[in-house]
């Protein structure tokens, strides 16, 4: 009699409608990280601004990190995890990890780019719960010209010239790739476009400071102080520069 | 016949409409360790000072939006020189308690001086709340650790469910993240302000934003436990403060809930 | 040759209380070339003297660096050591990762103690056939721990284990109470000093044989290897054995001595002479003088 009005089918013991999630294990935590390498020289540089939501962590949490090296201080490389902070913290601790292993097994530096595959090893095997970072990898390769690698969550990763990532990236792309590899940029004389070029140092570093101090004005994740990593034949040099704290 | 058990005696769908089956699956979905928090403490608030760290958190363990426990101890005296404040599910501090004393006590076996002091103990709370949220079983807590470094500077540190980390030389929880973080930045915002504040001051600043957070969180409590650090010393305890001076006058002026007649 | 029968494994005691096969692991550390560690107040020090195989092959590798603040130097069976120091850098890199603290040296030498232990008391293995001087700094300064594959872990002021140690020792005993208060440079002069006697007569110090490695306050562990010796070995000056000479000037001393008490001087004369009695004790693999008959 009541069975017959029954319109449920047998079938509906799986749920039908989502079951709400009580835990996601995620979180933005801000700032903007920016590579670039030059002829002789590669650098580093973020923010060190830590939020949650609207608020501020901490105004001071540096998060470039230098991995020592066999082989002097020039080969020495500097990474940066961007994203949900917790992540991009045990993937860096993991990587510097992992890269003393390899100085011990093989008595060697670990190279720039035998990192950056590490690094995609490392993104790649937590494929199906990934750090939610994106991550820079930079330094010199063996003939001591400057590498930048930038790498997605999941592990997929270029060489590059130069790269943001963060918070305020899409900001700060556009801007780098008319000034860094000179798109959109003619040649006055000819009309040809212009070629991009090895940048010297000093230009990039006023160019970086630029770059932050403006996405600071339009981005609320950017601010208090910037750090600045530059790896030369030298070693690892570290700056800071204030930001607005606004 | 119907031959599925679970719709035998049910609500007649004509009647009361489709039954929800989202509802009665929901037991046999997946395994699932997420949890809410249930008895809660709320916010912990901590600054540096000239000589140290002050951190405070009030006595209140509450169910929901009852006023369950009013004599909960969420500062953590751990070795001789460090305090763990812990705000969120108070199942899950007592886990966190155990740990830390079994931690304490592993350490001290050999005897061989070395003592775990606050960098080492947050390093080891930073990992297990990342490794909980990693299995996706997190430990429903936001917790501050305070002591002295390696070099005998003051040390601060946060670290929550999701096991986000930083350091900042005033931190607050919860509510007070809001309410309590900008009464303290205005003495102690920068690192170096640390050093021209007096323990006199901070101990002001303390009390101030617990009463702040009394006034207008209302899942707090006017008794507190407020735990100093001397980086010459040993820590001191004050239990069962109270807030002073406070003033509900406006509360008369409030109107649209309570007994008020108009 | 005579073989007793409470060797064949490990963990049997034989009637007198003895584990044959531990005291044959501790025979092996004899095998190997000498390592000397020493600590002064601020510094502890490791130098070793390295053996190539033959002439057309490298020299072997005697200190390793674990950490930091911390490193071994061997005398044995290498790959037993290589087995050890992975161990070792792997409680160093957990104690970072887990509590942010370099892993105290104490610990970290009590936990390869533990775990040479267990192969004398667990059937089917083997205990290390090698002896470890594990010197670091840390919160409670610096420390050198002697480490034998027995699992005995003592920490001394100066140690030496290997081929001809017992030479090295005399030094030790002789100088250690002056370490106290050396600089990093005097210590490995010391160090040096007491590795050179352990020399073969007609053998040196040279950038190639010679190891040495530093740790201390405000200083990471830093291992000198080839041309980086050389600096050392110019401060050091003499590279040869001082034994020979040492035995002269003690000679001339104790005739002096004998001349004012007479008896005195041949008891006290043989002491200093390790090479001897050194090679005699490595040839002299411990025998079973009693249960034969059982």
């Amino acid at each position: 009699m009541y069975a017959e009005h029954f319109s449920e089918p047998a079938t509906s013991h799986v749920a039908s409608a989502p079951i709400e999630h009580q835990f996601y294990p995620y979180a933005s935590n801000g700032g903007t990280i920016l590579a670039i390498a030059g002829a002789d020289y590669a650098l580093l540089a973020g923010d060190t601004r830590h939020i949650t939501g609207y608020s501020i962590n901490t105004r001071f949490r540096p998060s470039i990190h230098t991995l020592e090296n066999l082989g002097g201080p020039e080969r020495a490389i500097v990474v940066a995890a961007n994203g949900f902070s917790a992540d991009g913290d045990a993937l860096v601790r993991r990587l510097a990890q992992r890269a003393e292993w390899y100085t011990y097994n093989h008595n060697k530096p670990l190279s720039v780019s035998a990192c950056a595959r590490l690094v995609q090893t490392m993104l790649y095997g937590k494929r199906t719960f990934p750090y939610y970072v994106h991550t820079i990898v930079a330094g010199l390769d063996e003939s001591g010209r400057g590498e930048v690698y930038s790498f997605d969550p999941v592990g997929s990763y270029e060489r590059e010239q130069c790269r943001a990532g963060g918070s305020a990236a899409s900001l700060l792309m556009p801007f780098l790739d008319n000034q860094v590899n000179k798109k959109n940029q003619y040649d006055a004389a000819t009309g040809l476009p212009q070629v991009a070029t090895d940048l010297p140092l000093e230009e990039t570093l006023k160019l970086v400071k630029d770059a932050f101090s403006s996405v600071t004005e339009r981005h609320i994740h950017v601010g208090d102080y910037l750090e600045i990593k530059i790896v030369t034949k030298e070693g690892v040099k570290v700056e800071y520069f204030p930001l607005k704290r606004d | 016949m119907d031959h599925m058990p679970e719709n035998w005696g049910r609500p007649r769908n004509d009647v009361y409409g489709e039954y929800q089956s989202a509802i009665h699956n929901a037991g046999q979905g997946p395994q699932s360790r997420t949890q809410t928090p249930s008895i809660t403490g709320t916010s912990v608030i901590a600054m540096k000072f000239d000589n140290g760290v002050m951190l405070a958190a009030d006595n209140l363990g509450s169910y929901g939006s009852l006023a369950r426990f009013t004599d909960q101890e969420r500062l953590i005296k751990v070795g001789n020189e460090t305090v763990v404040g812990i705000s969120g599910d108070a199942s899950d501090q007592q886990y966190i308690e155990l740990l830390l004393e079994r931690l304490l006590i592993e350490d001290n076996y050999p005897q061989d001086g070395h003592h775990l002091r606050a960098p080492h103990i947050y390093e080891y709370l930073s990992r297990v709340m990342y490794n909980r949220r990693s299995k996706i079983d997190p430990l429903w807590n936001a917790i501050l650790v305070a002591g002295k470094n390696d070099d005998g500077s003051p040390f601060l540190g946060y670290v929550d469910l999701l096991g986000v980390t930083y350091s900042s030389p005033s931190i607050a929880t919860g509510y007070g993240a809001y309410l309590a973080i900008p009464l303290m930045r205005k003495i102690v915002s920068e690192e170096a302000d640390a050093k021209n504040v007096s323990e006199e001051q901070a101990r002001k600043v303390i009390d101030e934003c617990m009463k702040v957070l009394f006034y207008r969180d209302a899942r707090s409590l006017d008794k507190y436990t407020v735990a100093t650090v001397t980086l010459d010393g040993e820590v001191k305890m004050d239990k069962n403060v109270r807030c002073q001076n406070m003033n509900w006058r406006f509360a008369e002026g409030i109107r649209g809930y309570g007994t008020q007649k108009q | 040759m005579f073989r007793n029968s409470y060797d064949n494994d490990s963990i049997t005691y034989s009637p007198t209380g003895r584990l044959f096969q531990v005291e044959y692991a501790l025979e092996a550390i004899k095998q190997g070339s000498a390592s000397v560690g020493l600590v002064s107040k601020t510094h502890a020090v490791l130098v070793a003297l390295k053996r190539n195989a033959e002439e057309l092959g490298s020299y072997q590798k005697k200190i390793i660096r674990i950490d930091n603040h911390l490193g071994i130097a061997l005398a044995g069976l290498a790959p037993d050591a290589r087995v050890l120091s992975n161990f070792m850098r792997q409680q160093a890199m957990s104690s970072k990762m887990i509590y942010n603290r370099p892993i105290p040296v104490s610990r970290v030498a009590s936990e390869i103690g533990d775990k040479a232990q267990k192969n004398t008391q667990v059937y089917g293995k083997r205990p290390y056939g090698v002896g470890l001087l594990v010197a670091g700094y840390d919160e409670t300064g610096p420390h050198l721990f002697e480490f034998l594959p027995s699992g005995t872990v003592l920490e001394y002021f100066g140690a030496a284990i290997g081929a001809r140690s017992q030479s090295a020792r005399t030094y030790l005993e002789r100088s250690f109470e002056s370490f106290a208060d050396c600089s990093a440079e005097e210590l490995v002069l010391h160090g040096l000093r007491a590795l050179r006697d352990t020399l073969a007569q007609d053998k040196e110090l040279t950038i190639q044989n010679t190891s040495i490695g530093v740790v201390g306050l405000d200083s990471p562990f830093k291992l000198y290897d080839n041309e980086e010796v050389g600096e050392w070995l110019e401060k050091l000056g003499d590279v040869g054995s001082s034994r020979g000479r040492r035995q002269a000037e003690e000679a001339a001393a104790e005739a002096a001595a004998a001349s004012a008490a007479a008896e005195a001087a041949d008891t006290d004369a043989p002491t200093t002479d390790a090479p001897a009695a050194d090679d005699e004790a490595a040839a002299d693999l411990p025998a079973e003088p009693i249960e034969t008959d059982d």
